[in-house]
């Protein structure tokens, strides 16, 4: 069997819905925000395989900013989920809720 | 024999992905994430698109997982959720049929499309084989795109010191920039001391003071 | 002078800007003389603009001054501009003529009242409102003016509003009246619906032009009509009148008398044209109506013994005359009646306002009597404007009456019959009147009955002691007795205290006895003092006092209005002579105003003469039996005076129950639909938006996972969207 574009876009379509499931699942911020990974890096895949498919090396260049991208996002977002976080141990995502309205 | 390699490949990937999604203790999520990132730089190869996949393992599985077990190990969050209850009500409904209309549509998209997916023939230079991939992605970066790494070069920098204000402990007021002076090693210099910013990562230790 | 005509409003308008901000320091009586003298001035304008207007030709007696343009509302535009043609300055003239006579009468008398310079800021107000009514020429300054008339005679009215009585009656007049100022107020919607324009100019001579339709005119006209009822107290919205009388006596007499009850007339004289497109039972109607009020008042009238609510209800019987003259067409007959009314009735009613003041604010008519030896100055203008209003020529009130009969028989001969009877009624009341407070014997000094009433209840309760005296003394004899039984003092004072017991028990049984059996005091004395009895001696001090107090004739402020007005009352015929057209001047001055609606007598003269004897006829055979009632005693004066006249046919009474219950049940479910249903619906947007904003507020729970959920659904939202758009 010819492994197609379809196949891995296919793959990349149930990675993503996986990470978005999880993201909207889980409690701790540190999974979710791995869940975020997770989409991150199906879309990648998507980047990639769309590329090769039509002999762009763009599809490979946008890949290496999102990863470049996603490292600094990842970067901060730790940092202000350690700001919070430090204060209790086993804190959810749920107890941050000082925006209520 | 793609077939078979894509086949496994993908079933790691998936695997991985199910194990983040259910894991109750983080670093195993983490220790998921990392299979999942496996099996993607595996798909990568796959595609010839090598220094992609090395970068993919070096940077994200390398770096950005450490960091994150970093941070585990820092905040104790290493403590097992309870998946069990959901506090929120409608929110696992809500999650199953976001995801469920995500994936049936994106699946319909490509299925029903008449000549499959297609797009514009791209403006950027061609895609060479293997062992090419690196010569030509870097000619391309520093060429054509030669703004954008310099950009996300600032990025980066910006998110490096934003993390390390962002993560710092402040106890009273600002206080200045301490020059290092070498004086006497034995003095309590390393141990958490206030305003003393450390640059490869966050002081731990007690647990007083608000965080920044 | 005409371009001056404002002049005539003005004054009495700058009279109570000073009286009202710079009068304290006036004081009593500067300030009356201040408010006469602005009357006085707006008379000397008038005469000005009428000597004007009469130099001119017939057919340009129409001048309007525009000063200044008062609503500028899109389609409508209304100037504050005054009308000067005949039929405004001849009410202009007795107006401010007569309302200055008013004026000097009450310098004398409210002497003394605390709110004397109020009474003069409140009288020159309402005398601008009046004349603003009369000099406007759109139908929305007439309103202004009505309204400031209307609420003129509220501040009057209640003037005393101290007692709760005076402030009730002021209240019922001026809802009474908004009720029909209700009907004024559509007819001016309709009137400018349908003509564009509120002008007197512009309507009128487009009806006169013919070209208005019937039911147009016809519905403008009722609308009017039911304003005219409410303002000059026409069945059924009388019933503030009487309670009126509450008022001071020159209020009385210049607001209901003279002037403002005469504002329904001239606005329906004014409107002439409009009744005559109207349908042809519109002034049917309004004939009907005044005659019937005519006759309902009078009945009434006979058997009053307030002197003011025999008057009042006079003139509302007088008023009717004027209706029925305007709705046979006879607009002239109905302007003289009521320059004529406006003489004798305020001579009326300021004579009678002589007679209180002198009786020291007594006015019950049965506590009057031979008052005329006291004040002849005021018996004998009064009797001049009692044969005025009795019809007896040639007297002002016999010629326009008359005029008025003879157009109701030309009309109708009913109508006729109708006016006929109120004419010997109205003869025989005010001879009653006139006979009960200056003839006959003097009853002012006599106990009345309630006084009677307390002298046989000291005299039983005195008994009653004595009785209570005698058994406590009997008690004691007896004690003393069975104390000391061989005293031979002890019998005999023990059978003295018996006896002494017994004659007192004795004594106060015949006393009850004679104040059972004791006659009823006639409600008037008229054939001798009231039978006292045994108890004159216990009479209270009021009696002593009041014997020893004579009534007084008024001060010459008083006077000398009554004289002029008698004069005028006497004259006051000479302008409208039927023998023939020379004679008869104020159908020819009027004539402009009436664009030829008047209607013409299809009578001869011989019939003329024959219901004119008949109708003097009738008022000397109303005066014979009232003399024969009150002053020579051969007829029973009670079978006139039947409960159901005093009592005003219980009509007052039907409509405050008809208020109180059902009246009452109707505001208050109207005022709950206002608050529940009207209110609700403005508030429920504001509910509506508070619980919306409560539903929407359940999303903001502050939790990063549902915003999270959020911006999935929005994100499948949009693939959605994009994926219907998309054509594989």
């Amino acid at each position: 069997m010819v492994v197609t574009t379809s196949w891995y876009l296919a793959l990349a379509a149930v990675l993503f819905s996986m990470g978005a499931v999880g993201l909207l699942t889980r409690r701790n911020p540190l999974i979710m925000i791995m869940c975020v990974e997770l989409m991150l890096n199906a879309v990648n895949l998507t980047f990639v395989s769309l590329g090769s498919e039509l002999g762009d090396l763009g599809g490979q260049l946008s890949v290496f900013f999102v990863l470049v991208v996603a490292a600094s996002e990842v970067v901060v977002g730790l940092a202000v989920i350690v700001a919070i976080m430090r204060r209790r141990q086993g804190a959810t995502v749920d107890d941050l809720s000082v925006l209520r309205g | 024999m793609d077939a078979a390699v894509f086949l496994i490949s993908a079933a790691i990937v998936l695997a991985g992905a199910g194990g983040v999604l259910v894991a109750r203790n983080p670093v195993h999520a983490a220790l998921f994430l990392v299979q999942t990132l496996f099996g993607v730089a595996v798909l990568f190869v796959l595609q010839d698109a090598t220094f992609l996949a090395a970068v993919q393992v070096i940077v994200y599985a390398g770096a950005v997982v450490i960091l994150f077990l970093f941070v585990i190990m820092l905040l104790g969050v290493d403590r097992a959720e309870d998946l069990g209850v959901e506090p929120i009500v409608g929110q696992r409904p809500v999650a199953a049929v976001v995801g469920a209309s995500l994936l049936g549509m994106l699946l319909i998209a490509l299925l029903v499309s008449v000549d499959g997916p297609t797009g514009a023939h791209g403006a950027n230079a061609p895609l060479g084989d293997a062992a090419d991939n690196t010569r030509r992605l870097g000619e391309a970066l520093f060429t054509d795109y030669v703004f954008a790494v310099e950009l996300t070069a600032i990025l980066l920098t910006v998110a490096v010191i934003g993390a390390v204000v962002l993560a710092r402990r402040v106890r009273g007021p600002l206080a200045p920039l301490p020059i290092v002076v070498v004086t006497s090693v034995a003095d309590d210099g390393a141990q958490g001391d206030d305003g003393t910013p450390d640059v490869t990562g966050v002081t731990g230790g007690d647990d007083e003071g608000e965080g920044a | 002078m005409l371009d001056l005509v404002w002049l005539v409003p003005a004054f009495p308008l700058a009279g109570f800007l000073i009286l009202t901000f710079g009068g304290r320091r006036l004081g009593e009586p500067a300030a009356g003389w201040l408010a006469t003298g602005a009357m006085a001035g707006s008379f000397l304008a008038t005469a000005g603009a009428f000597y004007d207007l009469a130099g001119r030709d017939v057919h340009d007696r129409r001048s309007v001054t525009t000063l200044f343009e008062w609503v500028p509302a899109g389609d409508l535009t209304v100037d504050m501009g005054f009308l000067a043609d005949p039929l405004s300055l001849t009410m202009c003239l007795f107006v401010t003529g007569v309302g200055a006579l008013i004026h000097l009468y009450s310098i004398g008398y409210m002497h003394g009242d605390a709110g004397f310079r109020r009474f003069f800021a409140y009288l020159n107000l309402f005398a601008f409102a009046m004349l603003m009514l009369v000099l406007g020429d759109n139908l929305l300054l007439t309103f202004l003016g009505w309204e400031g008339v209307g609420a003129c005679s509220y501040l009057l009215i209640s003037f005393w509003f101290t007692d709760e009585a005076n402030a009730s009656a002021g209240k019922k007049a001026f809802i009474t009246n908004r009720i029909g100022d209700w009907g004024f107020m559509v007819a001016i919607f309709m009137t400018f619906a349908t003509f564009g324009s509120v002008a007197y100019v512009d309507v009128l001579d487009t009806t006169a032009a013919g070209t208005v339709a019937t039911s147009t005119a016809t519905f403008i006209a009722l609308m009017l009509f039911v304003g005219a009822i409410g303002k000059s107290a026409q069945f059924p919205l009388y019933l503030w009148l009487p309670d009126a009388m509450a008022g001071p006596t020159p209020v009385s007499a210049l607001i209901h008398a003279a002037t403002m009850v005469t504002s329904g007339i001239y606005l329906l004289t004014r409107v002439n044209p409009i009744i005559a497109d109207a349908a042809d039972w519109v002034p049917t109607l309004i004939a009907w109506t005044g005659a019937g009020t005519a006759l309902f008042a009078a009945t009434i009238a006979v058997a009053q013994r307030d002197i003011k609510k025999v008057l009042a209800y006079s003139t509302i019987s007088q008023l009717g005359y004027m209706f029925l003259a305007v709705g046979c067409g006879a607009y002239v007959a109905a302007v003289f009646h009521m320059i004529t009314h406006a003489f004798f009735k305020a001579l009326l009613f300021l004579g009678s306002g002589s007679v209180i003041h002198g009786m020291d604010g007594d006015q019950d008519m049965a506590h009057y009597g031979g008052l005329r030896r006291f004040m002849p100055v005021t018996a004998g203008t009064f009797v001049v404007g009692w044969l005025a209003i009795a019809g007896v020529p040639p007297f002002a009130g016999f010629w326009s009456k008359d005029e008025i009969l003879a157009f109701a028989w030309n009309e109708s001969p009913l109508l006729w019959l109708v006016g006929l009877v109120t004419a010997v009624l109205t003869a025989f009341y005010m001879t009653r009147l006139v006979i009960l407070t200056f003839f006959g014997r003097h009853r002012y000094a006599d106990p009345r009955p309630d006084e009677v009433e307390e002298a046989w209840a000291s005299a039983i309760a005195a008994a009653d002691e004595a009785v209570v005296a005698a058994s406590a003394a009997l008690d004691a004899a007896v004690a003393a007795s069975e104390a000391a039984t061989d005293e031979p003092g002890a019998a005999e004072a023990l059978v003295a205290a018996r006896a002494a017991h017994e004659a007192a028990v004795l004594e106060r049984g015949g006393i009850v006895a004679s104040a059972g059996e004791r006659p009823e005091l006639p409600a008037l004395a008229l054939y001798g003092a009231p039978e006292v009895g045994p108890v004159a001696d216990r009479l209270p001090d009021e009696v002593a006092t009041r014997s020893g107090h004579h009534p007084h004739e008024s001060p010459w402020t008083m006077g000398l209005p009554l004289v002029v007005l008698a004069v005028l009352s006497v004259l006051g015929g000479l302008i409208q002579l039927p023998f023939s057209a020379a004679t008869k001047r104020l159908e020819g001055w009027l004539e402009p105003t009436l664009f030829g609606n008047e209607v013409h007598l299809s009578v001869g003269t011989g019939t003329l003469w024959v219901l004119a004897a008949v109708a003097v006829a009738g008022g000397v055979v109303g005066i014979l039996v009232a003399v024969a009632a009150y002053l020579q005693r051969r007829v029973d004066h009670r079978s006139f005076e039947q409960p159901i006249l005093a009592d005003a046919w219980r009509f007052d009474r039907l409509v405050s129950n008809f208020m109180g219950g059902p009246g009452r049940a109707g505001f208050e479910a109207t005022a709950d639909f206002d608050s529940t249903v009207v209110d609700g619906a403005v508030e429920s947007v504001a509910t509506m938006v508070k619980a919306e904003a409560r539903l929407l507020r359940r999303f903001h729970n502050g939790l990063v996972r549902t915003y999270a959920a959020g911006i999935g659904v929005g994100a499948v939202g949009l693939v959605v969207w994009f994926l219907s758009r998309t054509s594989f």
